[in-house]
């Protein structure tokens, strides 16, 4: 049974605007779903509809098996973590964790083990009796984990929680939340605009772009196979290399002439190909690849430059010696995606 | 350099003591007629010698009734003037704040116009409905009674107007957190609104509580019973009982100015450090 399940799910605001076209999917039970995209392209505004902080315009939303369109917050047994924290700034630790039982009539004694089970799990034990201005910002970001976990609820929703947090420390809670969700095994939907964050924390990610869901997919179904070349340029740090070619005398072509694919004699017209940087392969094949920059970053090198006059990036291990100037690359036909260039569909 | 800053140094306190004599020598005018027979003071006026009447005075002035019915006493008056002064801050806050609530975080339809129509109401104050809100209180059967003090008082646009000022700085995800925990309505306002204004109250506290104890024109209109007078308006009705051949009790009516100046003082030296430390430990 699918633990959430959003139908046609569809959102315009009163002033008109529509910031989410009509959008389906379903998340399974203990499935970490990540909606990724640019920022304004809807994720927020999704979350807040299923969390019921923002009225659905229109469809079906289903958490547990039940109907919620129309059901508050406070009883759709979802908890959330909010990128501001949102921690009772009055309160004590102890006070914000068990602020949503206490508001559900739990006895006091339950209030108290739960708070300080949480507390344990999170290890904020020894900062119980604390005010939030009196913790760092990691130590807050588990404050709003700890009051999200103490209740128990059925689904768990985040919006953009780390993006507060200096890098370093980003990558730890990340990976505690992650840990701590598979312990749990609670359903999980995260929103981020950052795809490093989408492929280490998802089972599932869901890639929206201008209120419109472009990919659905594991994040290997994502990285290898994107399904438009939104996805392509969006997911991957450095992004999947999208150069424009032509359809000519059975191959497709770059610009220059160099012909990379067979393909039918009667196609004609553009096609945008796509390759990720690390399926290139440096000083093999016979396309010219123009390096201007280099790009040391340790374990490997990312080479700047341009094919047949486009931006194109490829990435070589450490050992690989490369310096600016003229090389050739092989674009080994496997690694190849091919895009419709009008419309960006893969093909 | 060093010889300027010597310089301007001086200048800074010369201005500054001048300023301060300025505040204090009327003070001290007063407390040293509290210590003077009332025959002397008549004669000569203030003057630099000091008495032994203060005793006599402070109590002549919070236990003897100056009027007829026997009531109206120094602490008696005192305790009026507390009852008008807190219960007009409380009142203007609580309505104030209320207001402010519901313009705030309720959809309601006319909230704007209906904010605006509130705030339009600085514009008469007291003074230019004081006839219209003198029948109605009148009429209501509320002349001497507290009620009739406070209550035509109480309804603050300026409340209203830095409340809803300040709920608009709360941030957002603060009251959709409250909501996902569970807090209804009226949860909300008292676990987080209520303990996040605290500064603000105190500070409203300030100054609707000096605004309320120094109220003259209403409680003078309002109250004709001695045992409903205030200390502002009773120094005057001592000062005022010249009949016969009595002298004005000065020495009486300075105490009395004397004792009704320290309540404002300690509320807004108690509330200040109060608002200072809310201010600076800011955390919202
Ligand atoms: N109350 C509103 N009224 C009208 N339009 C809105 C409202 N709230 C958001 N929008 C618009 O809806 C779109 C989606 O907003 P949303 O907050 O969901 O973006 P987001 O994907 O979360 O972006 P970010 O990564 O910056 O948080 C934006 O274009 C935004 O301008
Ligand atoms: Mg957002």
């Amino acid at each position: 049974m699918a633990q959430v399940s959003l139908n046609s799910i569809r959102k315009v605001y009163p002033n008109g605007f529509e910031a989410v076209t009509p959008s389906s999917f379903d998340i399974k039970d203990g499935e970490f779903v990540v909606l990724v995209g640019p920022s304004g392209c809807g994720k927020s505004t999704l979350l807040r509809m299923i969390a019921g902080l923002e009225d659905i315009t229109s469809g079906d939303l289903h958490i547990a098996g039940r109907q919620v369109n129309h059901v508050d917050p406070a009883d759709r047994d979802i908890a959330m973590v909010f990128q501001n924290y949102a921690l009772y700034p009055h309160m004590t630790v102890r006070r914000n964790i068990g602020y949503g039982l206490k508001n559900r009539k739990t006895p006091k004694a339950e209030i108290d083990r739960k708070v300080e089970e949480a507390a344990a799990l999170l290890n904020l034990s020894d900062y119980l009796d604390r005010k939030p201005s009196q913790l760092s910002g990691g130590q807050r970001q588990r404050v709003a984990m700890g009051r999200a976990i103490v209740r128990d609820p059925a689904l768990f929703l985040f919006d953009e929680p780390l993006s507060n947090l200096d890098a370093k420390l980003r990558n730890q809670m990340r990976i505690e939340i992650k840990a701590l969700q598979k312990r749990l095994g609670v359903t999980s939907i995260y929103v981020t605009h950052d795809q490093v964050e989408a492929m280490t924390m998802a089972d599932r990610i869901v890639v929206l772009n201008a209120g419109r869901i472009e990919q659905i997919g594991t994040p290997s179904e994502i990285y290898h196979s994107p399904a438009s070349t939104f996805v392509a340029s969006f997911m991957g740090a450095p992004p999947m290399n999208l150069v424009q070619a032509q359809f000519q005398d059975g191959a497709v072509r770059l610009p220059c002439g160099t012909a990379v694919l067979d393909a039918p004699t009667s196609r004609r017209g553009p096609i945008t190909l796509g390759i990720r940087p690390e399926d290139v392969r440096l000083g093999q094949g016979q396309t010219a690849f123009d390096v201007h920059l280099v790009e040391e970053l340790g374990a490997h090198r990312l080479l700047h430059g341009q094919i047949a006059g486009q931006p194109f990036t490829a990435h070589v291990v450490k050992d690989t010696i490369a310096s600016p100037g003229a090389h050739v690359v092989d674009l080994p036909r496997a690694a190849l995606a091919l895009f419709d260039t009008q419309t960006g569909a893969r093909l | 350099m060093l010889k300027r800053s010597k310089l301007s140094a001086i200048l800074d306190h010369a201005i500054l003591i001048l300023g301060a004599l300025f505040m204090l020598v009327p003070l001290l005018m007063v407390l040293q007629i509290t210590t003077m027979p009332d025959v002397e003071v008549i004669k000569h006026g203030p003057s630099f010698q000091i008495g032994d009447q203060f005793d006599d005075n402070l109590k002549k002035a919070m236990l003897e009734a100056s009027g007829f019915s026997g009531e109206n006493t120094g602490v008696n008056m005192l305790k009026n003037s507390f009852v008008l002064g807190i219960g007009f801050a409380v009142g203007k806050i609580v309505i104030g704040m209320m207001a402010a609530y519901a313009i705030v975080y309720f959809r309601l339809k006319f909230a704007t116009l209906a904010f605006w129509v509130i705030f339009t109401t600085l514009l008469l104050p007291l003074e230019v409905r004081i006839l219209p809100s003198y029948e109605i209180v009148q009429r209501l059967g509320m002349l001497n009674t507290y009620q009739g003090l406070i209550v035509p008082l109480i309804a603050s646009a300026t409340a209203t107007f830095f409340f809803r000022q300040f709920f608009r700085s709360v941030p957002e995800e603060l009251i959709e957190a409250a909501r996902i925990d569970g807090a209804g309505p009226i949860k909300f306002f008292v676990d987080i609104l209520v303990p996040l204004s605290q500064t603000m109250i105190a500070a409203m506290f300030i100054i609707m509580f000096v605004y309320g104890w120094n109220q003259y024109l209403w409680p003078t209109m309002i109250t004709t019973e001695e045992g409903m007078f205030t200390l502002v308006r009773g120094i005057k009705q001592i000062t005022q009982v010249m009949e016969g051949n009595r002298i004005p009790e000065y020495g009486r009516a300075n105490v009395l100015a004397i004792i009704a100046i320290i309540p404002p003082v300690f509320v807004v030296i108690f509330f200040q450090s109060w608002f200072v430390k809310g201010l600076t430990e800011s955390d919202k």
